[in-house]
């Protein structure tokens, strides 16, 4: 007990003796490097508006850093810049440029290391191969950067915010584009992705790989160059994200590998190649997503069990729903369709006629790819519509019982 | 030929249904561009009224056209008038007429519309060539079918039976073929089967053109792959070609034959 007292008592003092130390032209300190070398734990270093040459500045005490008017530090494509290996350490307000690319090392703007408790806000990123790194570093904050890649090939460019083995990570309001992948999750859990917006990246724009337990909510993923890929996690929640504009013959809104027991909810995929493509996912349940102007809506690939589609539009899709297999075991049930052509007697809101979502020529080209070579035939159209009044080739029990006769809100 | 050619021509510039074909198209042209507002998804209802009713129109217009100017054929018959230049005058006249309308309907409406500053210009361009190409090649073989038939109904009915044929039927047996052989290797075979018809091909033309096309994937980075480069470009009008100019030649060849 009178150790703990001491140690509250000796980090209070140290806070309160807390010192801001400025660096600029004219100040007792002209580098950052130099800066940090004579700074005491919980110290404030301060960087006026200038431009700094400087690259491999390690922070290797808990100090708070921050750039008044943005001050600029060039690494001069020499390598990293920024390198954090104490915990709590707070970067504010910096314009980081011209990071090194190597082959053999991946550099970073910003690196954490092994650190926990770390603030990382404010900060522009440009001419980067990798933006921020997180290296087995938990409980950090990241948000309001702007990540601005140039990347042109996937080989030699890197990941806008990379965490791997990093858990309970916020990262929120960042605007990533032009790298390989926007924001990408490997091996980290209890994660929060919030209100992101990941654009024109060259691969993805989100990618996780066994990353369980986290939270992606309100994120903006548009024009991305295979759209968003999530693989081998549990217990996910994407929540009213908006997948856009994914265009391209291998491109898809998302892309969802061994995911089980998530939650998609309120989420819309507009002007998707593929709006969803599953593969081998099971018990997820798709809820009030908006799926509008996708090449195909959702693409069921195979092995995937007990998923819920509930309550959501799909709206003038080229196809709704493709299924590659006789034997369904997945629930849609109350969606609304376009394509609905049924009737509705009672006027309760929901069609008498049960609705087939998976037409004849979607299930011919998940079949034999090259029949899509008959897209928009008039022959193709003619056997869709006599497929939808007698099904033999799809499945009998894919069914929407309940089709909503007028689009969903909520 | 150049005077049976204008004869023809403004003779069925004459008639109603010209004005009428021209109007729907000129209708359609507006319906789509105004109410719409999105060029390039115009282009794709275009093109799916287009490879269905040009050949259709064509057909048509071609088998009435002959039947009815029987008379005057045989008038002109009698003259010391070639017997080549009296159909092909007459053939042009048709085709050409149709084509007009085809080209003014719809093209009237998206210069009002401001097509020139748009970028969907080549998409545009593209789906009047293969329009035209389209009339050309079916009024073609609709001549050949009225030369051979003189009984009008047995005509108009094989007539209608090969525009039924090129497409509707033709895209049954093709997809049958890809189904029977799906455990092959289908590039040759879905290029082949495409590059034989005309509406297949000026359908796959124009597809690969427009955004739509990522949606065929691996297949369609194939045929992208083909049509996009100048060779496959090439090919395919030279198809389009042979397929106008081989029904003419038959055409040319029978009439010199044919006891009236």
């Amino acid at each position: 007990m009178k150790h703990i007292t001491l140690l509250v008592i000796m980090s209070i003092n140290a806070l309160t003796s807390a010192q801001v130390v400025e660096v600029c032209k004219n100040c007792d300190f002209k580098s950052i490097k130099t800066a940090i070398i004579q700074a005491k734990p919980f110290d404030t270093i301060l960087i006026k508006k200038d431009t700094y040459k400087e690259h491999d500045i390690e922070i290797n005490k808990p100090l708070t850093i921050v750039g008044q008017d943005y001050p600029i530090i060039d690494g001069e494509l020499k390598g990293e810049i920024l390198t954090v290996v104490s915990d709590s350490v707070t970067v504010d307000g910096l314009y980081i440029i011209n990071v090194g690319t190597s082959y053999t090392e991946d550099h970073a703007a910003v690196r954490i290391k092994r650190s926990t408790h770390f603030t990382i806000k404010n900060l522009i990123l440009e001419k980067l191969f990798f933006g921020i790194y997180l290296e087995k570093s938990n409980f950090g904050k990241i948000f309001n950067n702007k990540i601005i890649g140039e990347a042109i090939q996937e080989y030699n460019s890197g990941n806008g915010i990379q965490l791997w083995y990093s858990n309970n990570i916020d990262i929120v309001n960042n605007v990533i584009e032009h790298v390989r992948d926007g924001i990408y999750l490997e091996f980290s859990n209890h994660c929060l992705i919030k209100n992101n917006v990941s654009t024109e990246n060259l691969r993805y724009g989100l990618h996780f790989m066994f990353s369980n337990d986290n939270i992606y909510q309100g994120n903006t993923f548009k024009n991305n160059g295979a759209g968003v890929a999530v693989m081998f996690s549990k217990n996910i929640k994407m929540l009213h994200n908006t997948f856009m504009t994914n265009w391209g013959t291998a491109s898809y809104g998302m892309l969802l590998k061994e995911i089980n027991d998530a939650e998609i909810i309120g989420n819309t995929f507009h002007e998707n190649t593929i709006g969803i493509n599953i593969e081998g996912s099971n018990r997820i349940v798709y809820k009030n997503n908006d799926f509008s102007h996708n090449g195909w809506a959702i693409k069921v690939r195979g092995a995937c069990y007990t998923n819920q589609f509930l309550e959501n539009n799909f709206l003038y899709n080229a196809f709704d729903i493709a299924y590659n297999s006789k034997v369904n075991d997945n629930v849609f049930d109350h969606n609304y369709w376009s394509g609905y052509t049924g009737y509705d007697l009672d006027r309760d809101g929901i069609g008498d006629v049960p609705y087939r979502p998976v037409k004849l020529f979607s299930y011919l080209v998940n079949r034999t790819p090259e029949t899509i070579i008959l897209l928009r035939s008039l022959f193709m159209d003619l056997i869709d519509f006599s497929e939808k009044v007698s099904p033999v080739f799809t499945p009998d029990n894919l069914l929407d019982f309940h089709p909503s006769t007028t689009q969903i809100q909520w | 030929m150049l005077k049976i050619l204008k004869y023809s021509f403004f003779d069925l510039m004459r008639s109603r249904w010209s004005y009428v074909y021209l109007l729907f198209y000129f209708l359609l042209g507006i319906v789509l561009l105004f109410l719409n507002n999105d060029l390039s998804k115009a282009v794709i209802t275009l093109m799916n009224v287009i490879i269905v009713l040009a050949p259709l129109i064509g057909t048509i217009f071609g088998v009435m056209y002959y039947y009815n100017s029987r008379e005057f054929t045989e008038l002109l018959l009698a003259q010391p008038l070639k017997r080549s230049s009296i159909f092909l005058g007459q053939y042009l006249g048709v085709a050409l007429s149709l084509s007009m309308s085809l080209i003014l309907g719809l093209g009237v409406p998206f210069l009002m519309y401001g097509l020139l500053q748009s970028s969907a210009i080549w998409n545009f361009s593209l789906l009047l060539i293969t329009g035209t190409f389209l009339t050309f090649i079916f009024t073609a073989l609709s001549f050949n079918i009225a030369l051979s038939n003189e009984n009008k109904i047995r005509g108009f009915g094989y007539a209608m039976l090969l525009w039924l044929f090129l497409a509707v039927i033709y895209d049954g047996f093709f997809l049958m073929a890809l189904i029977l052989f799906e455990d092959y290797p289908l590039d040759k075979l879905s290029l082949v089967g495409t590059m034989l018809n005309p509406i297949d091909l000026s359908r796959t033309l124009i597809l690969l053109k427009l955004d739509i096309s990522a949606l065929m994937g691996y297949t369609g980075a194939i045929f992208k792959k083909f049509f996009g480069t100048d060779y496959g470009l090439i090919l395919s009008i030279f198809m389009l070609i042979l397929w106008t100019i081989l029904p003419v030649m038959r055409m040319v060849f029978k009439a010199k034959k044919k006891d009236f």
